[in-house]
């Protein structure tokens, strides 16, 4: 089972990245261009700093969504978690240097407990991700109304440095982001539980046939998309100096960042895509909203330029994916011809799978076999569906 | 004797909640069941409960839209600037919302549908983009009200009508609204579009035109935010901010009515009730002077809780058939139940003969 | 394979990165004074201040100083700072960090502030603005600064915070450019700027309103304040002193937050009628008023006393049902001052330090005045925006030609 899905996604996981990032640099030759016409520089240190900034807190969200998507759940909470996380650590750090540990480490611990609820409720009580992180959502937000009535708190300059220091024209909360974002692709590709989730989004009732205990990868994910979120709270904390309990719902991080996953090449039905196309498709947004600002496009017309480039985007990149799929179910386009196309990584995980679960009785080439039809099936729901 | 354990059963949870939160409402303010009282309170759910019809079609065919709450509020601004003060215009303006309405809901569907792109994305970028283009028409504010007569749609009624005194517009425009709705669902369309949620494949091979039965359910869901914008910009008026968050408040109040996000299950009437709860809600919020700031946590908690005990109807309904034979005690195999349907069932009643399927457990419903 | 290569390139690359060495953004400095962390450290803040109070009450029985008719270059008890330092010939470059156009209110602002741009554009004085608009975001705003900064070639800066706090520290990096920066609206917790321009503000609101209702209510009679959002400042302090005043006087007041929607002014309108009887609407701004007048006619009930704003749909529709109010005004013709205010920098005039604009309500005898003087004008439009005399009035304001 872990080998088949892992050889699926490292097939596609390659081809939907570079489309992302293809892309991407579409639309920063297009950008360049255009910025160039009203005389300024598109890759001048303030304006790379401007768009990394601009991906630094997107890019948080953006990739514990992504872990919460893959398994197919999503969160609608986020906002208000980036919220209190940047309200719990300005009120304990209170401009006190000593304080940052604990402020940090409450802010992502009260983030995981949400997250552990959401996944909760989500695995246990058989709620909608989407109903569930919304419940959640209004309820924090009902919290952040009743006892934050502005702004509060104080970060020392120390944790401030963290959102204003540079390595040349590259922020330091970018290369946090991009560390980050390291651990979670290493966590998804080499990890059991990281293959788990690749399992259960793709089709939760054979992950459960095949050993996985399907409710603790979506458990977690929820965790780790929350204390993500509440990473980006902090970093938004550092850079307002104060916590706020506006700044999650500002930035417009759910949507916007659910967007961004998809963009990324990642199926919003789960199973498949990859942390790095989720930066690019980070990348993309931060771009694109760096030209339009340079240009100084009126702001209603921002929304529709996002609006046009999001359909479009994904447009392109599910084409591509359809055309791919239908030619399965062609002479040629059978399981086996995949198997030789998949490259010897995907080998890897094979053995690891089949010691990772002694306990299932079916040989392993049975196993297999009936996850690649399930899978077939699967990707014809998918198909249609997305 | 059978209703009650209607009601009681999850499947009947979102009637009950409407029934205990209206009863609630009545305890602390008696006149609300008061015939006038109940028609104004109607009225004032008409525009979310036809959102809530509209949205209900999408999800049970397996898709969102995310695009109605903007596209409300292109509505009331068309109609405000386009109409203006005069009157003998609002007929032609009223036969363009309707063909703008279903354009928006063609462009949806086609692009759901041939694009391949998946409908959060799609409705999502409508959601930016229409909104984003209104603003841009208006700069920011309507010039102001259409004529009076037509907000009369939304604001006024029959007067003087005996024991109710009063008959909204909005109240009839809801039923009929809802009677068509519920007839359009027991039509062969309307099986297929539970079909086509329930089971793309299936549907898809027993010659359903997907494309036409999926961008149908967006032109409809484009159509009943249409309605609401005209009930809307009379019950309220002209304001950049009418219809804002509709989409969420009409997906919740689907979702309220056991529709199952992911398609394929659902019953439209109960879609309808979910709204009629939300906003008895509210309502009773409003009655019993919460304090403003937890009115969200308190609907949060409500929404989280009746969906999760609607949602235990899968796991009775699973123990209460234990005899049929499905290879795990937990749930049948999808490829093998999928071809089973088309086996015993022509797919066209396959949504009403299995209105429980099994998708409450699909999260990749999206 | 590849994924390898990836995830070898990301090590290189921090690598390398972190050997090039930290560098601080030249433009980022540590803050001189620590001052303010404390008391903002408590985990509520009250928005009520009395020494604010105090000060904004006694602000709006003062005469202005300035030029008659011209209410944008008005001022309130200035204490008036030395530009000389800035003095230069030629057309300037401003560079305009904008917290938002997402209400009918900064709309018109906006509106007029470029019409504004053209007329000094004309005489010579600024050469350009470049704006960058935060869409109400902190974050974004913050990062607009950092770009002015570095890469706006700016003369000067003007800057409407999207918040008090949060953008204190982007607005002292501002000043650091040793560049003329100039805030409207709402402020910041610091003095750097040469000059911060905004109307009396939110308690002289509040007061104004509250004792207008109270003159026109019992003791015991109800208000509803339908209020938009927790958590602005601007706003809070309207409430905060309107709340006190109520209080004070016994009077009963609920307060809502309603979003400006007016569907959900009316439907909590309609509650609270069916609860019992309402006697005053208070709003902490106008936008949506006329649902809540709606609610009441749809009731059949009396209008209430009502406070709403000097936007165009509520004085039309108070004109109309002819009841009991009045029309508080958050100077929306500051919008000209800062460019304004920059012109005079430049030419090393004077300006105040805090730079405070008449505010007076537009009271029933009054309302007939500016309905004639706005007609045509579309609903969302504010009567004292004060651009009658720029080259474009009116029929830039009345097809809101937003740039």
């Amino acid at each position: 089972m872990n080998a088949v899905s892992a050889r699926r996604r490292s097939g596609r996981r390659l081809d939907s990245t570079v489309i992302v990032y293809l892309a991407l640099i579409g639309v920063i030759v297009i950008g360049a261009i255009l910025v160039a016409t009203v005389g300024r520089s598109f890759f001048s240190a303030g304006n790379i700093r401007d768009i990394l900034t601009g991906m630094s807190v997107l890019g948080f969200v953006a990739i514990g969504q992504t872990l919460v998507i893959l398994c197919g759940s999503l969160d609608l909470s986020v906002p208000y978690v980036i919220s209190l996380s940047s309200l719990l650590a300005a009120d304990i750090m209170k401009g006190n240097p000593a304080n940052i540990a604990a402020a940090v480490a409450v802010a992502l611990g009260v983030a995981a407990l949400i997250g552990l609820a959401n996944g909760l409720i989500v695995t246990k009580l058989k709620v909608h991700g989407f109903i569930a992180t919304l419940g959640m959502g209004l309820i924090i937000k009902g919290y952040l109304d009743t006892n934050y009535k502005g702004t509060s708190g104080s970060v020392p300059w120390e944790f401030q440095l963290i959102g204003a220091t540079g390595i040349g024209p590259v922020p330091v909360s970018t290369v946090i982001m991009l560390a980050v974002a390291l651990l979670a692709a290493l966590f998804l590709n080499r990890t059991r539980v990281g293959n788990h989730i690749y399992a259960v989004g793709g089709n939760e009732q054979v992950a459960r046939l095949s050993g996985i205990r399907t409710a603790n990868p979506v458990i977690l994910a929820h965790v780790l998309c929350s204390v993500a979120a509440a990473m980006a709270g902090l970093l938004l904390a550092s850079r307002l100096g104060v916590g706020s309990p506006t700044v999650g719902t500002q930035g417009g991080y759910d949507l916007l960042s659910i967007a961004a996953v998809v963009l990324g090449g990642t199926l919003l039905a789960g199973g498949r895509g990859s942390i790095w196309g989720t930066i690019g498709g980070v990348a993309i947004f931060a771009v694109l909203d760096n030209v339009m600002s340079v240009l100084q496009v009126n702001p209603f017309m921002k929304d529709v330029v996002r609006g046009i480039v999001i359909v479009a985007a994904v447009a392109v990149y599910t084409g591509r994916q359809v055309e791919r799929r239908r030619a399965r179910f062609g002479p040629g386009g059978s399981a086996t011809e995949r198997e030789g196309d998949a490259g010897p990584d995907a080998q890897a995980p094979a053995p690891a799978s089949a010691s990772t679960q002694p306990d299932s009785a079916q040989p392993e080439s049975t196993q297999q076999s009936a996850a690649q039809h399930n899978s077939a099936q699967l990707d014809t729901n998918v198909g249609d569906r997305s | 004797m059978n209703a009650v354990k209607t009601l009681v059963s999850p499947r009947g949870a979102v009637f009950l909640l409407l029934i205990v939160l209206l009863v609630a409402i009545t305890i602390r303010n008696p006149g609300f069941a008061e015939p006038d009282q109940l028609m104004r309170f109607i009225q004032r759910v008409a525009p979310v409960a036809i959102v809530a019809i509209g949205q209900y079609f999408v999800i049970v065919g397996g898709e969102f839209d995310l695009s109605m709450g903007s596209l409300v509020t292109a509505q009331v601004v068309i109609a405000g600037n386009l109409i203006g003060q005069d009157e003998s215009r609002s007929i032609p303006v009223l036969i363009f919302m309707f063909v703008f309405g279903a354009v928006i809901g063609l462009i949806n569907g086609v692009i759901v549908s041939f694009l391949k792109v998946p409908s959060f994305i799609v409705t999502l970028g409508m959601m930016l983009a229409l909104l984003g283009a209104v603003f841009y028409w208006t700069g920011g504010a309507a010039t102001g009200n259409p004529a009076d007569s037509f907000r009369q749609i939304g604001r006024g009624g029959i007067r003087d009508v005996p024991v109710l005194e009063f008959i909204p517009w909005s109240v009839l425009i809801l039923a009929v609204v809802l009677g068509l709705a519920v007839w359009f669902m027991k039509r062969p369309f309307g099986r297929t579009i539970i079909a086509l949620g329930d089971n793309p494949t299936v549907a898809k091979y027993a010659g359903a035109r997907s494309w036409w039965v999926k961008t149908s359910t967006f032109i409809l869901s484009s159509l009943s935010a249409t309605v609401a914008g005209i009930l809307l910009v009379g019950y309220a008026g002209v304001h950049p901010s009418v219809g804002r968050g509709y989409e969420f408040i009409a997906i919740t109040a689907v979702v309220l009515g056991g529709v199952v996000l992911g398609g394929g299950r659902g019953w439209v009437v109960a879609a309808a009730a979910g709204a009629f709860a939300l906003e008895a809600l509210f309502t009773l919020l409003n009655f019993y002077d919460v304090p403003s700031t937890w009115r969200d946590a308190i609907q949060g908690v409500i929404i989280i809780a009746a969906v999760a005990y609607s949602a235990t109807t899968v796991r009775s309904r699973r123990r209460a058939r234990p005899a049929q034979a499905s290879p795990t005690p937990e749930k049948e195999e999808r490829p093998m139940e999928g071809a089973t349907r088309t086996a015993t069932h022509t797919p066209l009643n396959a949504g009403s003969a299995h209105p429980e399927g099994d998708k409450t457990h699909n999260q990749g419903g999206l | 394979m590849r994924r390898m290569h990836v995830v070898s390139a990301m090590v290189g690359a921090f690598a390398l990165l972190t050997l090039a060495g930290c560098t601080t953004d030249p433009g980022v400095t540590a803050p001189t004074e620590t001052t303010g962390s404390e008391e903002t450290a408590a985990p509520s803040v009250e928005w009520f201040d009395q020494a604010l109070f105090d000060k904004q009450d006694a602000e709006r029985s003062v005469v202005p100083e300035g030029p008659d008719g011209k209410p944008y270059l008005q001022y309130i008890n200035a204490e008036m700072v030395d530009t000389s330092q800035y003095k230069a010939e030629g057309a300037k470059k401003g560079c305009f960090a904008n917290a938002s156009i997402s209400n009918p209110w900064r709309q018109t602002g906006w509106i007029t502030m470029n019409e504004q741009l053209k007329a000094l554009q004309e005489s010579g004085a600024i050469s350009e603005l470049e704006t960058r608009d935060a869409q109400d975001s902190d974050d974004t705003q913050i990062a607009d600064i950092d770009y002015f900064i570095n890469e706006g070639n700016c003369d000067f800066f003007v800057i409407s915070p999207n918040s008090t706090a949060a953008m204190t520290p982007a607005v002292e990096r501002a000043c650091d450019t040793g560049l003329p920066v100039i805030v409207f609206d709402r402020g910041v917790q610091t003095d750097c700027p040469v000059t911060f321009i905004h109307p009396i503000g939110g308690f002289a609101w509040g007061i104004d309103t509250a004792e207008f209702l109270i003159d026109n209510l019992q003791e015991g009679d109800k208000v509803v304040a339908l209020r938009i959002l927790p958590g602005v400042d601007v706003l809070e302090q309207r409430w905060a002193a309107a709340e006190k005043l109520f209080d004070e006087a016994g009077i009963e007041a609920v307060d809502y937050f309603t979003g400006a929607d007016p569907v959900e002014i009316k439907k909590i309108i309609s509650d609270e009628l069916a609860k019992g009887d309402v006697k005053g609407i208070w709003m902490d701004a106008g936008d949506g008023a006329v649902a809540a007048i709606e609610a009441f006619e749809d009731a059949g009930v009396d209008y209430p006393v009502m406070t709403g704003e000097d936007e165009m749909s509520f004085l039309r529709k108070w004109k109309e049902t002819g009841l009991t109010g009045l029309a508080p005004v958050y100077s929306n013709f500051q919008w000209r001052t800062p460019l304004l205010a920059a012109q005079m920098i430049f030419a090393g005039e004077q300006v105040p330090q805090e730079w405070v604009l008449p505010q007076s309500p537009i009271t029933a005898e009054e309302v007939d005045q500016y309905l004639a003087a706005n007609d045509g004008m579309p609903d969302g439009h504010y009567a004292k925006f004060g651009g009658e005399d720029l080259p474009g009035y009116p029929t830039i304001w009345q097809e809101r030609q937003i740039p």
